[in-house]
């Protein structure tokens, strides 16, 4: 990392995914005087359009509290932002990359994700850059231990909760990564992967399950006609689930002791809505969070059962459905640590949803 | 994330008119002898059980008194009929609707009952239980569901052969039924009720809830309610049937364009379900929101067993609950989930009566003083509906019929059945050479062929009673009973688990003793029995006078012509019928005619040289000998064969039905036959009195032969005795059924083709001959170790 390499500016690194476009952008603050007058102007111009504002058009963000600060990278010193804007403005985008002549930079555009792929040809067409595809969970691993490796200052970048089936003594708590092998990696985005990962080089996808991120925010725009996930989340936190999910306890009158299930675990996501009188008796909140639950709970099962059949205790949640989501960490934590009677543990990442755009970024610096 | 088969509330009862379709006393049958009931009440269904005795008339054969048997009358022996009783098991389903109006008539029809308790079971027990206590006057006694559950499996994966299948929607037939193993623990057992428990079953009283999960049948009813505003829940499966899920789910190719080909995700994968609908200006349609929802619960609960089955080394994994119960369209996107996370390693197994199996453990949870465990218990074909009897989602056309009963009976056998202990391999073991829910022309022939045999067989049963008035009558609610059993076939060739020419032959029997019918063919095997004994002793006298080697021959030829005299095949019996005298050895001469080329070798499967060969090494320890006809084939044909056995050595076990099918032979009468024999043959009485010949019976009452279920006793001769020679005879025994079979000894499968469709099938004529001699492979011949011809 050390080592001073000659790729031109401006270093992005770019992860398209099913939802969100995720960019992670390096902005060197130890230029020289004489770099500074070589530096064409278009890149002046997208450097300081992207560092002076917080949000672009209406939809694209810069995660401030994300940002890393004086960060030596290549031989270069300088800060890492993070920016987030839905696939669906990709068009808008590239629209601004042709207005601000990006093309006329040379640079290589690291992509990775599965946008990568599909809007290849749109980045040629209609933004001349040619895309450097990478692919995806490479660069999530890659992103992760990165990260990890190089945020000492602030806020840890891994936590964890403890005493996560006691609500009111549950506490965030920093996680030290050192010896992070072997791990379950769960990158819950529209959709979840969930991959075994031994060394940085050696890793597997056990499996995934198409009910995710996307899942959750779908079924609530037809549930409660929000539209998006920070609308969704907010009901989610205003609702009550057990009106709308049925409970052991509402079957068994309390535990089913036979089987060791308490009665206040879910017998049936949903289930109560199959009367007419209690569907019209929950409210938009009570829906959108029994869908939180729902989607949080079943990702915690397979994760569970997949960190039994690999023999991993470890398991990192990443991805951006845990971003601002701390009802989803908390359920996951609680969900890991009480089923499997406190041998897994759960673990989380600041920058949740960045390791893959990370990933691709070190990829232009490092190849590998 | 616990299980719950029952729904407590019950959104999908509806109005709906609460008279019985169906006159009740042929739904609640026997209940005038009834005891011991259990009650299994679901969120829609209701499912009835109770243990009834049957009063039904058998054929009994005795031996006149020897001392005055000039006397008496020139016949062999007498035929009587006589009353029996046998135990039955009832199981009723019907819509929580008809509820109060079957126990008004159970509770109108109970009058010998002792019964106190009825054994409930199921989420609606409780609902509904002051209701039964009341119109009953039994006391309600509650039983764990999961227990009842798993109960019900073993018994029912026990005791019907062919009751797990893999449903496969675009193959030729979509149901693929499994052979009975039989050893069926230990599985895993996915119950989708309104959540899901995954079971491990490891021995009978042995399981373990392992797991589970909210997301199960009560989430796709209650979320598809919400989404689609369509109540029921079979309405649900509808609209999803005729949605594309491709609209609402986010796709693989919908992220990256196409494939994400490192990973092997095809662009078809679901990468997020509903990840699509995550916007609130479009709308979309209920079928297309139904299909994602029911892709997205089945794919879940697929990938759930799955880790599931894996983590605990199961292969066999069954699925049942609500979610499942006869719905082509979830066992179908089940099967697909399990296919894409096993690829292919785990099957989705399903079972045909997969919606007793409640009721069927609570009762025997009552009946456990009476310890059922300890009989075999077969699927009385006569009494029972069938799969997708009242399948709502089969045809839409039926709707109407979902209002109907399902009935399940089971009678108890006399004796308990048991692999034969000389099956190379009891697993993959299949008693049928042709499966006709596969093979469609098959299907076509041999449904015409049974339709087309009716009226003979009904003209016989009349025949047979000629003192008993109503026995038209009879016969004629047999003729209706049977060919509407054929009618369903045609459509549901799946009814009864794999269709066979032994399930159709099966099935008539069951319909022609549920109509008192018990042995159409007594007075004519008694005939025929008489006369060819009287030839006996010239048949052996002219095979003395052979010289060693023609007598083998000889043998086989007897045993292969004397086959020939079967009341089953049509081509014999409408020579046989067409003389009303029953002018035997005109009959004799006509078939002879026929049979002239049994001399003309090579036959269509022929090691008779091998055989030969055989022969003429050391004699084997003992042969297991499965009869076929009663008259020239037994007495004639397989008699002197046997004593050419016991006269280089060989002991021999002769298998017989326990209950009569068609003329053949029973054990009854083969013990009359055989005693006859040695009054007039000192090696067959030797043979007798040094317990070298041994009479048992097969278990079987059917004119063909399933391997995997025979009495226990002759399972335990056949090892006792150390068989190392299996002979099966006949077309039923030796074709439709055991052709392909593997034996762990040598084997001999003889029989002549008396169906020329059969016979053009296997590339042959009418009568052509199969002669298969068999040596296990890796296990030499004993002449090959012996090699000192006798």
């Amino acid at each position: 990392v050390g080592v001073k390499c000659n790729i031109a500016f401006p270093w992005f690194g770019m992860d398209i995914g099913g939802t969100l476009v995720k960019l992670v952008y390096f902005e060197p603050k130890d230029i020289t005087a004489e770099e500074e007058q070589e530096e064409v102007e278009n890149l002046k111009s997208i450097r300081r359009y992207l560092t002076s504002n917080t949000a672009y058009g209406k939809t694209g963000i810069r995660d401030v509290h994300l940002q890393l600060q004086d960060l030596t990278l290549c031989g270069r010193t300088g800060n890492l932002h993070f920016i987030r804007f839905p696939t669906h403005d990709l068009p808008a985008f590239l629209q601004m990359g042709r207005n601000k002549h990006f093309s006329s930079l040379h640079t290589t555009l690291c992509a990775t994700g599965g946008g990568a792929y599909k809007f290849e040809s749109d980045f040629r067409t209609m933004a001349d850059l040619q895309l450097h595809k990478l692919d995806e969970l490479d660069c999530l691993i890659r992103g992760v231990l990165y990260i990890d490796s190089v945020v000492s200052s602030g806020p840890s970048e891994c936590y964890y909760f403890e005493n996560p089936t006691e609500p009111d003594r549950c506490v965030q708590k920093p996680y030290t990564l050192e010896n992070p092998y072997p791990l379950l990696l769960v990158n819950i985005g529209s959709g979840v992967s969930i991959l075994a990962v031994y060394s940085e080089n050696n890793y597997k996808r056990v499996t995934g399950t198409s009910l995710g991120g996307g899942t959750f925010l779908g079924l609530c725009c037809l549930l409660t006609g929000c539209s998006t996930f920070e609308e969704a989340l907010e009901m989610a936190s205003l609702g009550e689930s057990t009106r709308v999910d049925k409970l052991v306890r509402d079957i068994y009158g309390g535990d089913y002791e036979r089987f060791g299930l308490p009665g206040w675990a879910v017998a049936s996501s949903f289930g109560n809505m199959m009367s007419k009188e209690k569907r019209e008796s929950v409210s938009k909140e009570d829906l959108a969070r029994a869908t939180l639950v729902t989607i949080t709970n079943n990702i915690g099962s397979i994760t569970r059962m997949c960190a039994l059949n690999e023999n991993i205790e470890r398991v990192v949640f990443v991805g951006n459905f845990l971003r601002v989501n701390t009802l989803s960490m908390k359920l996951l934590a609680y969900a890991m640590d009480y089923w499997s009677k406190g041998q897994l543990k759960a673990l989380f990442l600041r920058h949740e949803g960045y390791f893959g755009a990370v990933g691709a970024l070190l990829e232009l610096l490092h190849p590998s | 994330m616990a299980e719950c088969s029952g729904i407590d509330s019950n959104p999908s009862s509806h109005t709906m008119d609460k008279s019985i379709t169906l006159p009740p006393d042929e739904i609640f049958r026997n209940l005038e002898n009834a005891k011991r009931f259990a009650i299994d009440i679901g969120g829609s269904l209701t499912k009835l059980a109770y243990y009834s005795t049957v009063q039904h008339k058998v054929a009994k054969v005795r031996s006149f008194d020897h001392t005055a048997k000039e006397a008496a009358s020139d016949k062999l022996y007498e035929i009587s009929v006589q009353e029996e009783v046998t135990a039955r098991l009832h199981f009723i389903k019907f819509e929580n609707a008809y509820i109060e109006t079957c126990l008004d008539f159970i509770k109108d029809h109970l009058v010998n009952t002792e019964t106190k308790v009825i054994k409930a079971t199921g989420g609606g027990a409780h609902k509904f239980k002051e209701l039964i206590e009341r119109k009953l006057g039994l006391k309600v006694d509650k039983e764990d569901e999961m227990t009842c559950l798993i109960k019900g499996c073993n018994f029912v994966l026990k005791n019907i052969p062919h009751e797990a299948f893999v449903y496969a929607k675009h193959a030729d037939s979509e149901f693929r039924f499994q052979t009975t193993n039989p050893d069926i623990f230990p599985y895993l057992l996915v119950n989708i009720g309104s959540g899901v428990s995954i079971v491990k079953v490891e021995a009978e009283d042995k399981f373990e809830r392992i797991g589970g999960s909210s997301i199960g049948g009560g989430t796709f009813w209650g979320l598809g309610a919400l989404l689609t505003k369509t109540k029921r829940f079979d309405e649900l499966l509808q609209l999803a049937s005729k949605g594309q899920h491709t609209n609402v789910d986010m796709l693989v190719k919908d992220i990256y364009g196409g494939s994400y080909g490192c990973l092997g995700l095809t662009g078809d994968l679901i990468a997020s379900s509903f990840g699509k609908s995550a916007t609130a200006d479009k709308e979309f349609s209920k079928e297309d929101m139904a299909k994602s929802l029911l892709h997205m619960i089945s794919n879940d609960i697929g990938q759930l067993a799955c880790l599931y089955a894996k983590l605990h080394n199961l292969s066999r994994v069954y699925f049942g609950g609500f979610f499942i119960r006869g719905h082509p369209v979830t066992m179908h996107t089940i099967t697909y989930s399990i296919n894409f996370f096993t690829k292919g390693e785990v099957q989705a197994l399903f079972l045909r009566h997969e919606g007793y199996l409640g009721a069927i453990g609570a009762f025997l949870k009552g009946a456990e003083e009476d310890n059922p465990n300890q009989y075999s218990w077969g699927e009385n074909y006569a009494g029972s509906s069938g799969l997708m009897s009242v399948s709502p989602d089969m045809n839409p056309m039926q709707r109407a019929r979902s209002g109907t009963f399902d009935m399940l009976e089971m009678d108890r056998l006399e004796r308990q059945l048991v692999n034969l202990p000389l099956l190379q391999d009891p697993s993959s073991y299949i008693p049928d050479t042709v499966d006709l829910t596969e093979d469609a022309l098959a299907r076509e022939y041999w449904l015409y062929c049974f339709e087309e045999a009716l009226d003979g067989v009904v003209k016989r049963a009349v025949a047979s009673q000629p003192d008993m008035l109503e026995a038209a009558l009879r016969a004629e609610k047999f003729r209706q009973k049977y060919r509407h059993k054929l009618q369903t076939l045609r459509h549901q060739p799946f009814a009864y688990g794999s269709l066979t020419v032994r399930s159709l032959l099966d099935t008539r029997e069951h319909c022609l003793n549920e109509f008192n019918f018990p042995d159409p063919y007594s007075k004519i095997k008694q005939r025929e029995n008489d006369v060819a004994l009287k030839y006996y002793q010239k048949a052996v006298k002219s095979l003395e006078e052979l010289s060693w080697e023609e007598r083998q021959f000889a043998l086989v030829r007897g045993v292969l012509a004397g086959n020939v005299f079967d009341w089953g095949a049509k081509a014999v019996s409408d020579v046989l019928e067409s003389d009303p005298e029953f002018g035997f050895e005109e009959a004799k001469r006509q078939l002879e005619d026929c049979v002239v080329f049994l001399s003309e070798r090579p036959w269509l499967v022929d090691s008779y040289n091998q055989w030969l060969e055989r022969m003429k090494g050391p004699p084997h320890k003992c042969a297991l000998f499965f009869v076929d006809n009663s008259g020239v084939d037994i007495i004639l044909g397989v008699m002197p064969f046997v004593r050419e056995l016991l006269s280089r050595g060989t002991e021999v076990v002769l298998a017989s039905n326990s209950g009569p099918a068609l003329n053949d032979v029973t054990n009854g009468e083969l013990q009359i036959l055989t005693e006859r024999i040695a009054a007039m043959d000192p090696v067959i009485q030797a043979g007798l009195r040094d317990d070298r010949l041994m009479l048992v019976q097969s278990g079987s009452s059917s004119p063909c032969l399933d391997l995997s279920r025979l009495d226990k006793v002759l399972a335990m001769v056949v090892r006792e005795r150390q068989t190392d020679l299996v002979i099966i005879e006949g077309m039923g025994r030796a074709i439709h059924t055991n052709y392909y079979a593997m034996l762990s000894c040598e084997s001999l499968k003889m029989a002549v083709i008396k169906n020329s469709w059969l016979a053009d099938r296997l590339g042959g004529k009418l009568f052509s001959v199969v002669f298969k001699y068999e040596v296990p492979a890796g296990k030499p011949s004993q002449d090959c170790e012996t090699s000192t011809p006798s």
